[in-house]
């Protein structure tokens, strides 16, 4: 009988780290975080903002499950925006620009209260292997941690080098050292690696910027929160700045082009085109004479500001050059350099839908590791990694997330099918479920799951509870009434008069209907209170584009039933191409749904592995 | 719920007797629409046949069997009509509009009886073959359309869409950045261009009911063979400039006959051979692509083998029977007949197990497509405020097209949106 320490051990207390941690340690697990330095739990090491489009989602999500992301950015948030308020519900995404030191002290504070919860302060030099098996960790100090299941989240660390002009030097994020030996017992699994890179902006002295020349963002009147528990923010707003690059600065980044790590060939790695460093701006939208930058303030005590969309590999002095030909930045005095970083990560490919190594046992990745890019898409990997690690500890059941019920289920999925070929970043075009998967409805849709699994606290459930009463006994008087279309008609819709009634809902769902119209059809609707009134307004908007989805989902939830074992062989199976199980081989989809989105998968092809199945399960059983 | 699909069950073409089958939940109510009731179960029943119009279609033995005891362990009805290419078709057609019906993937029904647990081991070995004739069909198809005449409008109406769609993703999801705000008319020219087009294309698949394009026949083998001379032999003229020397067609020759009164295009290919000739080089994998695409291949042999494999159904032949005593000569006419009459055969047998099928199923993912860019621009003229609807209407657009254009694939709109926008903050 071995012994172990603890369940669960997780490396990093970056994003993807803490929600690890912290979702296993919610399972009842016992867990330790292990992490160079306590007080960079949850540092904010890009920009100093939670959320965004797809992003926002995310973060309600891992909220729904109980989750820490969500809590913390709004305790940490100093303007609160919700993106694409004008558009529909399912696109609109909260956003927050946040306070770096209160989010790491709220975040530290959030890990030191969480029962079955150690933090450890050292580096992890290797693991402890029995055969394939990780067994936990080893620590400079040469002290062994020893636990059923580890999650590894340690960002850039594998061959992670900077980049500022033609200097270069290895480190994880700025000031970071990398672990050569850890790196090195990864390369021996033999894991598929790949390399990508990232970059970041000079930060600026805030006392430098000439604010009132500058025009200014203010968050919102009426802040959204990501919390279902948060009502209002918690610390002081804030507005940000907007300047622009002008014909100038592209012309200092066009002169010294060849001295920018990038251009300069020393870079191999692919960036994301979502986020390309300023000299990519310049040379691939040769003809846009200007690019517009958003001055973000990192802390409410605090002078650093964060210029995003001048990211850059520049030498330093370049850096200054160009900051101080735009626009109220004439003065500007650069706090610390932006570089480029590359980094190894492992192909996602040779993962499960746990997030767990197929081929290295006991041992799960989650964030920058598999790679992604963003805070959001770290954590929701790490609220899978980390509950499957407690799952896997405690002898319990997978734990795993449907396309067809969530934005985590989405990145899972692409993860570990499709692969990555640049920084992975969420967008709501992703989901092909979108009008189903909304920001408004996170709780709707992964609360119940969490609360099946034990990962939702008291406190939670019973403010859900309360909230899904209230929902469904307002849809319920709602759907008990109907009228007639003269009736509905008179309140100034377009409806065609086709003598059918109509229940409230149905009326609801016309586009140009609010909820405060429908109560004069029925008084009584009156008492309902505010919150419920706009949440049945956006699920009855899409009600009817839902139910047509539905057949899609059911049909896409059969398939994923059908599940594909980790011994099946594609190879064995006679008339399909060799291209196709090359494609299969590479992806080893996890589920017949999985396999069918592997690119020129064809209806008859999925026949036959059904069929295979089929024969497998019976010779099992026979 | 399962969709309930139906499909020409009986190999296409003319015959005596035609089985269109229906399977799923929706299949006895599809049944009280078609036939007018349902039938006692597992008992033939002769009923008429009607569309939604109540057009009479024809008089046909209908059987039905309920779910568990039918070959996919669904509800089943069976139309068995009389077998002619106008008479199922319509029945198909008829059978698309109602709704909760579709037309059935290659290979689905049996699939379901897998799923239903219908299909006993040894039904399952033999499904190999049968699937990988099928995928080899519609592979086929897929290609022909987009490299004959409807492949180029595919084409741009694939550009069109994924324009369009990545137009609204990029408001959508990159609100927070250098994009416009409205790009309403933008969206909408493109989507009306497609919608014009497909309109027009849909018109013309009616019309053109019984206009076939014809088979591909290729005539496969090393140079000098005599491939050529065949092709002459077959054609009844000198088509194709033969020549004593090796490589003398440079490239693909194309004749359309009437084989056996099917219309027929036979391509005389440039002879498979390593070649130092880059010119000739060209013509030889020109000849092996279109070979490859066609839906039959002679390989005339000498002997040694070319170089490109027979698939299952191709003809093997020995080339220069007046010197050799057996196979086909084109100088002689020796063999030419039954060489006909074999090919025919062939491709009668093919014949439009894909034809009547893919035009039926093109037709419906066309009128599909119109209603889906109908509801797309509704959402569109409105404004941003329902481009999520406009998005997701257009999305159904595409699945409906995929078999024409391909699929669409998130990536392909963010390279559009990539390609277009200055993004990243």
């Amino acid at each position: 009988m071995k012994h172990f320490d603890f369940d669960v051990v997780v490396v990093g207390g970056g994003h993807a780290g803490v929600d690890a941690a912290h979702a296993s340690a919610r399972m009842g697990a016992r867990t330790a975080l292990v992490t160079l330095k306590r007080e960079s739990i949850g540092v904010m090491s890009c920009n100093p903002a939670i959320g965004g489009l797809g992003k926002g989602h995310l973060v309600r999500e891992i909220d729904a499950l109980d989750g820490v992301m969500g809590r913390v950015a709004d305790k940490a948030g100093i303007q609160f925006r919700l993106l694409n308020r004008r558009k529909g519900p399912a696109v609109q995404g909260p956003r927050a620009q946040s306070d770096r030191k209160i989010y790491r002290a709220e975040m530290l504070a959030e890990m030191e209260s969480q029962p079955n919860l150690s933090i450890i302060e050292g580096e992890v030099t290797d693991f402890i292997m029995d055969g394939a098996r990780v067994d936990g960790v080893l620590l400079a100090d040469e002290s062994a941690i020893r636990a059923k299941s580890t999650v590894l989240t340690t960002g850039t660390f594998l061959r992670g080098v900077i980049h500022i002009g033609d200097l270069s030097y290895s480190g994880g994020r700025m000031g970071d050292k990398p672990s050569v030996r850890l790196a090195e017992r990864i390369d021996s699994f033999g894991l598929p690696l790949g390399r990508l890179k990232t970059g970041t902006p000079p930060r600026l002295d805030g006392r430098t910027i000439d604010w009132d020349k500058l025009e200014k963002q203010p968050g919102d009147d009426d802040p959204v929160m990501f919390s279902f528990m948060s009502k209002a923010p918690f610390v002081r707003q804030v507005s940000c700045g907007i300047t622009h690059t002008n014909e100038k600065t592209h012309d200092i980044i066009r002169k010294n082009l060849e001295r920018s790590a990038m251009y300069g060939g020393h870079i191999e790695g692919v960036g994301p085109r979502y986020c390309p460093s300023i000299e990519d701006k310049v040379v691939r939208f040769a003809d846009k004479t200007s690019h517009q930058i958003f001055l973000e303030p990192e802390s409410l005590d605090d002078h650093t500001v964060y210029p995003n969309g001048i990211s850059t590999s520049l030498p330093e002095d370049v850096q200054s050059d160009y900051v101080r030909s735009i626009y109220a930045l004439e003065n500007a005095v650069i706090l610390q350099p932006g570089y480029a970083i590359e980094y190894d990560y492992v192909d996602p490919r040779a993962l499960d839908l746990r997030l767990s190594l197929r081929d290295v046992g006991g041992l799960f990745l989650a964030g920058q590791i598999n790679g992604t890019t963003g805070y959001e898409e770290a954590a929701a990997q790490g609220v899978v990694a980390g509950l499957n690690a407690a799952a896997e500890a405690m002898d319990r059941d997978p734990i795993t997330f449907s396309r067809a019920e969530s934005y985590i289920g989405v990145m899972v999925d692409d993860l570990t099918t499709r692969g990555v070929t640049e920084p992975y970043r969420m967008f709501t075009s992703r989901a092909e479920f979108r009008l189903s998967l909304r920001a408004d409805n996170a709780d709707q849709r992964l609360t119940p799951k969490g609360l099946a699994i034990g990962c939702v606290g008291e406190g939670r459930r019973r403010l859900f509870e309360g909230k899904i009463e209230r929902l469904s006994s307002a849809r319920t008087r709602l759907e008990a009434q109907s009228f007639t279309p003269r009736q509905i008609a008179e309140l100034g819709l377009k409806v065609n008069q086709d003598g059918a009634r109509r229940n409230g809902f149905e009326i609801l769902a016309f586009p140009e209907m609010s909820f405060e119209q429908a109560t004069r059809l029925d008084g009584t609707l009156s008492d309902i209170d505010e919150e419920t009134r706009r949440q049945l307004e956006r699920d009855a908007l899409y009600a009817n584009y839902i139910e047509r989805q539905n057949r899609d989902v059911a049909a896409m939830k059969r398939d994923e039933q059908q599940v594909i074992p980790q011994s099946f062989s594609f190879d064995a199976i006679e008339g399909l191409s060799n291209e196709l199980k090359g494609k299969l081989n590479a992806a080893r989809p996890g589920n017949l749904a999985q396999a069918a989105r592997i690119d020129g998968m064809t209806p008859a092809a999925l026949t036959l592995i059904l069929a295979r199945l089929r024969r497998e399960s019976r010779e099992k059983t026979a | 719920m399962m969709d309930t699909i139906f499909a020409l069950a009986t190999a296409p073409g003319k015959a005596g007797v035609a089985v269109v089958r229906v399977s799923g939940p929706s299949a006895f109510v599809a049944c009280v629409h078609i036939a007018g009731s349902v039938p006692k179960p597992r008992h033939a029943s002769l009923r008429r046949l009607s569309d939604l119009d109540g057009d009479t279609l024809d008089e046909a033995l209908v059987l039905v069997f309920q779910a568990g005891h039918s070959f996919t362990g669904e509800d089943v009805v069976e139309f068995q009509c009389h077998g002619s290419v106008a008479i199922t078709s319509a029945i198909l057609r008829a059978l698309g509009e109602l709704p909760g019906l579709r037309m059935a993937e290659p290979g689905e029904f049996t699939r379901r009886a897998l799923e239903n647990g219908r299909l006993d081991l040894t039904q399952v070995e033999g499904l190999a073959d049968l699937i990988e004739s099928e995928t080899e069909m519609q592979r086929k198809q897929a290609q022909r359309l987009l490299e004959g005449a409807i492949g180029e409008k595919a084409e741009t109406w694939r550009r069109d869409l994924i324009r369009a769609a990545a137009l609204l993703e990029a408001v959508i999801d990159f609100a927070d950045e250098d994009v416009p705000e409205d790009v309403s008319d933008e969206v909408l020219a493109l989507t009306e261009k497609s919608r014009l087009g497909i309109s027009q294309e849909l018109r013309g698949i009616d019309a053109a009911e019984r206009v076939r394009t014809g088979f591909e026949v290729a005539i496969v083998g090393a140079p000098n063979v005599g491939k050529s001379t065949l092709l002459n032999a077959l054609a009844g003229r000198d088509a194709a400039i033969t020549s004593e020397y090796a490589g003398t067609t440079r490239d693909v020759i194309e004749v359309r006959m009437d084989l056996g009164g099917l219309p027929v295009t036979v391509l005389d290919t440039a002879g498979l051979r390593e070649t130092e000739d880059h010119v000739e080089g060209i013509g030889i994998a020109r000849a092996r692509e279109r070979a490859q695409a066609a839906d039959l291949r002679i390989f005339l042999t000498d002997g040694e083998a070319p170089d490109l494999a027979p698939a299952p159904g191709d003809i093997v032949i020995q080339a220069k029977a007046d010197l050799r005593g057996s196979g086909v000569s084109g100088k002689t006419g020796q063999g030419v007949e039954q060489l006909v009459s074999e090919i025919t055969d062939r491709l009668q047998d093919q014949a439009a197990h894909a034809g009547l099928a893919s035009r039926e199923r093109h037709r419906l993912a066309l009128a599909q497509a119109i209603s889906g860019l109908q509801a797309a621009e509704t959402h569109v003229r409105i404004g941003a405020e329902q481009y999520d609807l406009g998005a997701e209407e257009l999305r159904n657009v595409v699945r409906a097209l995929e078999s024409l254009v391909g699929r669409i694939d998130v990536e392909n709109l963010l390279d559009e949106i990539f390609a277009s926008f200055c993004l990243g903050k």
